[in-house]
């Protein structure tokens, strides 16, 4: 009879442990399967108003560089924007802009407001490119290596932590040709 | 009766009573438990027939045809694709190229016959399970994230 | 400057909380008594910091002060005052605050109102609130600070999602939390007699109405959030099975068994470990909904706060405060023995069929809620349990329930009389019978199933006004005496009376509701009509309309009635530009006998627009039903015998009433 009043406790551990493992496979804590192979092929024209659009080829000019995925009906990306603009004004890397399913006259507008971080604008239309990328939503961040290789995929806007402590070590790191200790 | 056997048969009576409502619970549990399948899952696997299950992944560019109250589309995980027929009114945020949920059975044409679509996500969000088939198919690399926030009270 | 404030008295709190919880502890199991007196001063010194800190949190939203990283994601200089407070809780950082506001707000009350307690019970209470407040307080802390700041400062904040500006969401959830966080001061006392090792009447007259606060405004919570799922999703259904709400109504069906089981723990002396074990399970089903909805392990479109390192947290908190309040109640309750040996035929086994058909119908919400989870888990394939699971599981599980609740008021204790409570019951046998009729000469496709209902319905109404009419003895003694008997009876009589018709509207909300509302999906085009059910539907077309910041389509419904137009409706396809965001934004016209609801959808002048229009009978009393039910907990809740702050004098003075 004593043993009876131990079931509930039983019962607890059992679901502690299964919401245990639940927890462990939260699909988004698996990392991205881009990280470490070349970024995808592609080739986008320019978005209203700009010069150089964005293909694959530009990311392997032997140069690091930086890809956001962003879009002037995203919310977040405004947020992220003025640190954008900060890191550009670093030179650390050349920045690309990915603009992900967006009117044309108004991410001219945005980036005329706001200001254009990006050295590369690459106008994705309606998407495509950014199903290849394994865009899930916006913003997105990668970090490419010289050779075209993503090295760190960021989900989300960019908070100044992000950028003191992942994009601009890393960025570091690559351009000096070191192994990086920063973890994506 | 004595006293001890009441207190039998009430314990008796409540045992039986405990394990009849589990039967029920673990039956309907059994009928009502819906799978989600990708389109892949439907070409490659054998699904039992006449089971409901939901069908998930990308509606096809240029597939919907409306029809009155009719709506066909195709629903893609980039490698394989089924044609789906639903009757009514859409959800907000179905659109082409967007990720959908639909509930419902496939006829015996292998076209799947929904009676719910579910687009319960916004403009940059894509159901979780969508995003999983799609990894699967080996056309998508990476998980959810629901940059913008939805939420319903109870959150 | 105030910001880095709200964080200073935050800290305090966690350090005053580390105090709270451990000095009275110590203090009443050596029996030093200037350690137990640290507990009421402790608390109300946690309410003042945590209110203070509360307080800061709602200056920054109010003065938009975007240098604060919670207001910069969450607010927006052109929101209305009203979401710019209720901004404060609908984020992720912002709800714990509330969460642990009324936390201490509950514990401070029991410092308060809790002066009739014994020293020790009353400091080893307050001590498990404050460990409580602890885990919730370093949850804040460590991995959700609110009052992170964000330099420099953006001049506009990024928090005008249209869909979070509405009414209902502004106030679910302080409601909700009100009832999961009063909840925790039942696990208190639980916790605290087997410390002590004691649970007897007297504790459960000191815990019953901190349940029953905690359980009225659980049920007012729900209500809301179901309310707003009808009249803002477009959907017409007000009840989705969905994993979050889910996790409101388990604690709300284990609080309710605890209500009743207290009862008999306080009436009989006896089923004292169930009662201790509901009270945990009640206040741990609190926990798994926080749990299950900040965690992100369910998918949901609720999930807001999806972090991993918060999820690990708020897992080992459950893992210590369930895992460790179990552990103590495996070791110590097999002492709690019960006094009283009863008879199944009794007020109190009707209150034990109560309570496991609630406790089965939890565990059964539980299952359907955490098997998918669970599979994915193991195997990895992805399962949902569908709405028809639980519809199937609660018919049968309710029936006998609903049947029970009008004849267990009128069983004795310890010894019943079935045939007499029945014989007792012949006016709401009589009811039954011409609610059947009814519903037969209603003819209907769902035959059986609305019978059911009407018949649950007509026999818990009746026999509840049945029971009220006994205790004043109605028609059988002079009007006079009656009214002076009403006036007399106990406000917790007339509460649970009044609850009981509240299940009585909701069962028959539900029924008529769902057999015979009437949907009609079509395609119109302007000047068509159609009959819905009684109604008819006459379409004018749609215009374009634009709003302060979005832009719609509008479409436009006239009732007609005997050939003129009595109403019109205008449900649109709102378009907002930022964030771009379609909603329908339904129409309707809610009456006590039927809504009229209206809902438009894509279309053209030349083909049509599909439309989705519906009659829905006696909706509003599901919503009606449950505010009643927790009007009949308030009611219960002035009872000057469960008044917590009543000076133990009058509480003498009623106890002969107490026996009755």
């Amino acid at each position: 009879m004593r043993l009876s009043y131990l079931i509930p406790l039983a019962l607890f551990v059992l679901i502690g442990l299964g919401l245990a493992v639940g927890l462990t496979l939260n699909p988004r804590e698996i990392p991205s399967a881009l990280i470490g192979k070349p970024v995808p092929d592609f080739a986008l024209p320019p978005v209203q108003g700009r010069e150089l659009g964005l293909a694959a080829t530009d990311l392997k000019s032997g140069q690091p560089s930086v890809v956001n995925v962003f879009a002037s009906w995203c919310v977040p990306c405004r947020v992220e924007h003025p640190l954008l603009m900060a890191l550009r004004r670093d030179n650390l890397a050349p920045i690309h802009g990915l603009n992900y399913k967006d009117d044309p006259a108004d991410v001219a507008k945005w980036l005329d407001q706001l200001g254009d971080p990006f050295t590369r604008t690459g106008a994705d239309r309606n998407g495509r490119v950014g199903i290849d990328w394994g865009v899930y939503g916006v913003p997105e961040t990668f970090i490419v290596d010289g050779a075209g290789q993503i090295v760190c995929k960021h989900v989300g806007p960019l908070m100044q932590w992000d950028i003191d402590n992942k994009i601009r070590p890393l960025l570091r790191d690559l351009a000096a040709g070191r192994q990086s200790q920063v973890k994506c | 009766m004595t006293r001890k056997r009441k207190r039998l048969l009430a314990v008796l009576g409540l045992v039986g009573g405990l394990a009849v409502a589990a039967a029920l619970v673990l039956s309907a549990f059994n009928d009502n438990l819906v799978f989600f399948h990708s389109p892949s899952d439907v070409a490659e696997k054998q699904l039992p027939a006449d089971r409901r299950f939901r069908l998930g992944g990308l509606v096809e560019q240029g597939s919907v045809k409306k029809d009155g109250l009719n709506t066909d589309f195709i629903v893609t995980d980039l490698r394989n694709s089924i044609p789906v027929r639903y009757t009514g009114m859409l959800p907000d945020l179905f659109r082409e190229g967007q990720g959908v949920v639909a509930n419902g059975r496939l006829d015996a044409q292998g076209r799947f016959i929904a009676s719910e679509v579910l687009a319960k996500h916004d403009e940059n969000y894509m159901p979780p399970e969508v995003a999983e088939a799609l990894k699967k198919s080996g056309q998508w690399h990476e998980k959810s994230g629901d940059h913008n926030k939805l939420v319903k009270p109870g959150s | 400057m105030i910001p880095e404030l709200g964080h200073i008295a935050l800290i305090l709190a966690l350090c005053l909380a580390l105090v709270q919880g451990l000095l009275p502890l110590v203090g009443a199991a050596r029996g030093i008594p200037g350690w137990i007196a640290v507990a009421p001063q402790a608390a109300l010194g946690q309410a003042v910091l945590v209110a203070f800190a509360f307080g800061c949190m709602t200056y920054a939203y109010v003065t938009s002060d975007f240098s604060v990283l919670n207001v910069a994601e969450n607010s927006h200089t052109l929101k209305p005052m009203l979401y710019k407070i209720s901004g404060v809780w609908g984020n992720h950082e912002g709800s714990l605050l509330l969460w642990i506001l009324i936390l201490v707000v509950f514990g401070a009350a029991v410092a308060i109102f809790g002066n009739n307690l014994p020293a020790t019970l009353k400091a080893r209470v307050l001590a498990i609130q404050g460990l409580i407040g602890v885990g919730f307080l370093s949850f804040i802390l460590f991995t959700s600070n609110p009052f992170a700041r964000l330099l420099p400062a953006p001049l506009e904040g990024r928090g005008l999602n249209p869909l979070l500006q509405d009414p209902g969401l502004a106030f679910h959830p302080p409601f909700l939390y009100l009832g999961y966080v009063g909840f925790s001061v039942a696990f208190s006392f639980a916790v605290a007699a087997l410390i002590e090792g004691r649970v007897d009447p007297a504790w459960a007259r000191w815990v019953r109405p901190w349940t029953l606060a905690a359980w009225c405004f659980l049920t007012i919570g729900i209500a809301l959030g179901s309310w707003w799922a009808y009249y803002e999703l477009g959907w017409g259904g007000w009840w989705f099975w969905d994993p979050v709400e889910n996790a409101s109504f388990m604690p709300w069906l284990a609080g309710t068994a605890l209500l009743h089981s207290a009862i008999v723990v306080e009436k009989r002396d006896t089923l004292k470990s169930w009662t201790v074990l509901l009270a945990i399970l009640t206040f741990s089903l609190s926990l798994l909904g926080t749990f299950l909805v900040r965690s992100g392990v369910i998918n949901s479109v609720h999930a807001f706060a999806t972090d991993p390192t918060r999820g690990v947290f708020i897992l080992l908190f459950l893992a210590v405060v369930v895992g460790g309040s179990l552990a103590l109640y495996a070791f110590r309750a097999p002492a709690l023995q019960g006094v009283g040996v009863f008879a199944p035929l009794s007020r109190e086994g009707a209150l034990i069929l109560n309570n496991l058909l609630l406790a089965v119908a939890c565990a059964a919400v539980l299952l359907g809620t955490l098997y998918p989870l669970a599979l994915d888990a193991i195997s990895g394939a992805k399962v949902s349990v569908g709405p028809q699971y639980f519809n199937s599981v609660f018919v049968p599980l309710m029936t006998p329930l609903v049947a029970a609740v009008a004849i267990g008021p009128l069983l004795a204790w310890k010894r019943g009389d079935l045939a007499a409570a029945l014989r007792r019951l012949l006016p709401a046998a009589v009811a039954v019978i011409v609610a059947l009729a009814i519903g037969l000469w209603l003819h209907n496709e769902r035959g059986f199933m609305a019978l059911l209902g009407l018949g649950l319905a007509a026999w818990l109404g009746i026999g509840a006004l049945c029971e009220l009419a006994l205790r004043v003895k109605l028609f059988a003694a002079p009007m006079a005496e009656t009214l002076q008997r009403a006036r007399f009876l106990p406000r917790a009589a007339w509460g649970m009376t009044v609850a009981h018709l509240g299940v009585a509207l909701l069962v028959l909300g539900i029924t008529v509701s769902e057999t015979w509302q009437v949907e009609v999906q079509q395609v119109m085009k302007p000047g068509e009509s159609v009959q819905v059910g009684p109604i008819l539907y006459r379409f004018q077309g749609v215009v374009p309309i634009k709003g302060p910041n979005y832009t719609a389509m509008q479409g436009r419904f006239e009732i007609i009635e005997d050939g003129a137009v009595v109403r019109e409706l205008r449900p649109a396809q709102r378009r907002y530009q930022q964030p771009p965001m379609e909603t329908t934004e339904a129409a309707i016209r809610s009456s006590p006998l039927a809504d009229l609801y209206a809902v438009v959808g894509e279309g053209d002048a030349e083909r049509g627009w599909a439309v989705r229009l519906y009659w829905k009978p006696l909706v509003s009393w599901i919503w009606l039903g449950a505010l009643i039910m927790a009007l009949g907990g308030f009611l219960s809740l002035s009872d000057r015998r469960l008044r917590v702050g009543a000076p133990s004098g009058r509480r003498h003075a009623s106890a002969p009433a107490a026996a009755e």
